[in-house]
């Protein structure tokens, strides 16, 4: 699609980003010790704290990830909202109180509380460092998204942009910044998506045959004579002749048509399906738009060169409704369960994609419609992630089974959710902020499955982009909404990357040379070391963020999670339970949890598929989300290698 | 770890996890069931859903409520680092 800038946006933009910045300078004054660095003095009130939970947490992945999954394929994007929350309840109820009598400054010291011990101090530290790269690469992807539409700028200066911007807030300030940024952040992303929530049930749902440019796509009636009796002619239409299948074309998966008008030359693509049951049923032949990349480097849209302006050829925007219940129009207004109950008997349109390859090296993404019955919009399995559920297969329903493990077990296990528990005085606040944490979150998530349904049913979707459509969302409501969604998207990822930045500077400052060095670091040195780590972390995040641009990040996230549940979460959970753990237990536990979640993903038919390219049948593990193995693994090493190794003489009893 | 706060903590946590797995069993084993409706014109699927989301919250404001979290300052099993 064409992305526009308007003024009035970019100057609401500029505004918001301008106040957080000036925000974070203003505190960052005074954070000049290595306690007000990376612990914000354990002097934020418990309510902001919990506020601002949901601010590191709601990551781009949530609010662009899961509301573009569900505005394109329904309940599955709420698959990942459940999971997340759910999340928290072990964050809460098994984490929360021991990390916040533990620890000091990062993760790895409440692991090395009991032992004081070099090896932990490093294994921890590196597994920090992983994790939070491994979760900075889809936010990275979500800034450039962002910035695209809201300010006509190609993704990787939006990377930049966004890099550049973090750097300097964790530069600067440090924890305090951070968390006054991330509550301020959390805060609005929750108060909007309520506003937009209401101004989706208020507009209610209506029927269309197109997206919001007034285009309506066709379909047209073909006899089973027409594509077989080896004319080029489309029956009687003299005017439109059928192009062979050829050049790529006849490799695709689903049945596409070429047609082009005599006249003009102008060639279009059609989706051929049978209308009916039968063998030699009629053809319905549906409208699908093209994206073509040529091999000297052009883009075509629909086989024309794509336009820099409004009116000049671009993919029309799609995201409709053909049928509501008991025949009607439009619905008006509806309620909170009214919507959904709507929906579930109504058809919406869903468009698919496929990739063709030519043979001069040029590319076409063939987008197709896929009308679809509201019932299954509302229940899972739609996505290729969770399509497994409904698969005969065993090995894609444990897939599904591993994912929303890691899922659960994941969120207590990030680096940049632990350190959170170091900003307040006690325990009991620790455990405050987090049950305000949980009501901001799980209230936002309950929003998310608005967003993404009044998304799909908006008419506003780009089909080539998912992770657009919550913002294009609110630019269908109006451009003032669109402005503030964007703002407050755009300081989300700055909140998260800020939070990660943090986290993982503080592990290279703190835990990585800490150990390593003899003599303790000066406060000041620690400080200048981490800012140091921060502007490093920061570039490598900028890299990774252009590199993987095409990928969802709430995939993306998940994979972290995985990693995150398989490194952390053994050695954290037994410290807490089990008096006769070993450091060597700890540190042979992070590091194969580490490693072979990370091996396992490498190895996967999703790596395969689409980060190298390559065909996902031929991946050599059985199925994608590593959890559910590497998960107890860590557990396993962690157990045995405590037993072999002498019990330690200071555990508690 | 043996304050009050960390037991219920545990009970707590087991509640949900029970919770939480039935969910993932149902879609893992008869995921049809899920689009079955519920009540009032809702499926499963989008019930359990919201109860998941509903239930973390309402959990975690019972255990807040167990801590003695509601209108004091600190607590028994807590103190500063």
């Amino acid at each position: 699609m064409i992305y526009e800038s308007s003024w009035l946006a970019v100057g609401i933009f500029c505004a918001f980003v301008g106040f957080t910045l000036g925000l974070s300078f203003w505190l960052g004054r005074k954070a000049k010790s290595s306690e007000g660095y990376f612990a914000a003095h354990g002097q934020i009130p418990w309510f902001v704290n919990g506020v601002a939970f949901a601010g590191d947490y709601l990551s781009a992945a949530s609010f662009l990830g899961i509301c573009g999954m569900i505005a394109f394929y329904g309940y599955d994007g709420f698959l990942y909202s459940i999971g997340y929350l759910a999340g928290w309840i072990v964050a809460l109820f098994v984490v929360a109180e021991p990390m916040k009598k533990l620890g000091r400054f990062t993760f790895a010291d409440a692991l090395d509380s009991r032992f004081n011990s070099t090896g932990i101090k490093l294994a921890a530290g590196i597994s920090t460092l992983v994790v939070s790269v491994f979760y900075l690469i889809p936010q990275m992807v979500g800034a450039g998204a962002l910035v695209t539409p809201l300010l006509g700028f190609e993704h990787w200066q939006g990377v930049v942009m966004v890099g550049a911007v973090v750097i300097m807030i964790v530069v600067t300030a440090g924890m305090v910044s951070t968390t006054w940024v991330q509550f301020l952040k959390g805060a609005m992303l929750v108060v909007f998506s309520a506003l937009l929530t209401w101004m989706i049930l208020q507009r209610g749902l209506r029927v269309s045959e197109g997206g919001a440019d007034g285009y309506r796509f066709a379909s047209l009636q073909a006899t089973h004579a027409d594509f077989t009796d080896g004319d080029s002619s489309l029956g009687t239409l003299q005017a439109i002749e059928i192009l062979a299948a050829d050049d790529g074309w006849e490799k695709s998966k689903e049945q596409f048509v070429r047609l082009r008008e005599r006249t003009t030359g102008r060639v279009s693509v059609w989706l051929a399906k049978r209308a009916g049951e039968a063998a030699d049923a009629d053809w319905l032949l549906t409208e699908a738009q093209t994206l073509t990349k040529t091999a000297d480097g052009k883009t075509l849209v629909n086989g024309l060169p794509k336009g820099r302006k409004k009116g000049e050829p671009e993919l029309h925007p799609v995201g409709y409704i053909t049928e509501l219940p008991d025949g009607v129009q439009e619905t008006g207004p509806l309620s909170f369960s009214g919507f959904f109950r709507t929906l579930q008997n109504s058809r919406v349109v869903l468009w698919r994609n496929e990739k063709l390859v030519h043979a001069d090296g040029g590319q076409t993404t063939v987008y197709y419609q896929q009308a679809t019955a509201g019932g299954q919009v509302l229940r899972p399995g739609e996505h290729p992630t969770f399509r497994g559920i409904r698969s005969s297969k065993p090995a894609d329903r444990i897939n599904f089974i591993s994912l929303m493990l890691a899922l659960f077990c994941g969120t207590a296990s990030l680096p940049h959710i632990l350190i959170r528990y170091y900003t307040v005085k006690d325990a009991s606040s620790a455990r405050k902020s987090t049950i305000v944490g949980i009501a901001s979150i799980g209230f936002f998530y309950v929003l998310t499955f608005y967003l993404g349904l009044g998304a799909m049913t908006s008419g506003q979707l780009d089909v080539s982009d998912e992770n657009m459509s919550a913002p294009l969302l609110a630019r269908g409501m109006n451009t003032w909404l669109f402005a503030a969604i964007s703002a407050i998207a755009f300081t989300t990822v700055l909140g998260t990357v800020s939070g990660l930045i943090l986290a993982a500077a503080g592990a290279v400052a703190h835990d990585l040379l800490g150990s390593v060095l003899k003599t303790p670091l000066s406060d000041t040195e620690k400080v200048r070391i981490a800012k140091l780590s921060s502007v490093v972390i920061g570039a490598v995040a900028i890299a990774l963020g252009i590199l993987f641009q095409k990928m969802n990040p709430t995939f993306l996230v998940g994979w972290a999670f995985s990693v995150a549940a398989s490194a952390n979460l053994p050695s954290l959970v037994m410290i807490l339970f089990w008096p006769r753990v070993t450091k060597q237990g700890i540190v042979a536990g992070i590091l194969t949890g580490m490693v072979s979640s990370m091996a396992w993903i490498l190895l996967s038919g999703e790596a395969y598929s689409r980060v190298y390219g390559l065909d996902a049948a031929a991946a050599i593990v059985p199925f994608s989300q590593p959890g559910i193995l590497t998960i107890p693994l860590g557990f396993v090493t962690l157990v045995v290698v405590s037993l072999l190794t002498p019990k330690p003489t200071n555990s508690p009893q | 770890m043996k304050s009050d706060s960390s037991r219920y903590g545990l009970v707590l946590f087991f509640v949900y996890l029970l919770f939480y797995g039935g969910f993932v069993a149902i879609n893992a084993i008869a995921p049809e069931s899920m689009e079955r409706t519920l009540m009032s014109g809702l499926n499963t699927a989008v019930v359990y859903g919201f109860a998941l989301i509903f239930g973390a919250v309402l959990l975690s404001a019972v255990y807040g409520l167990l801590c003695g979290d509601v209108g004091r300052g600190g607590d028994a099993g807590g103190g500063e680092q």
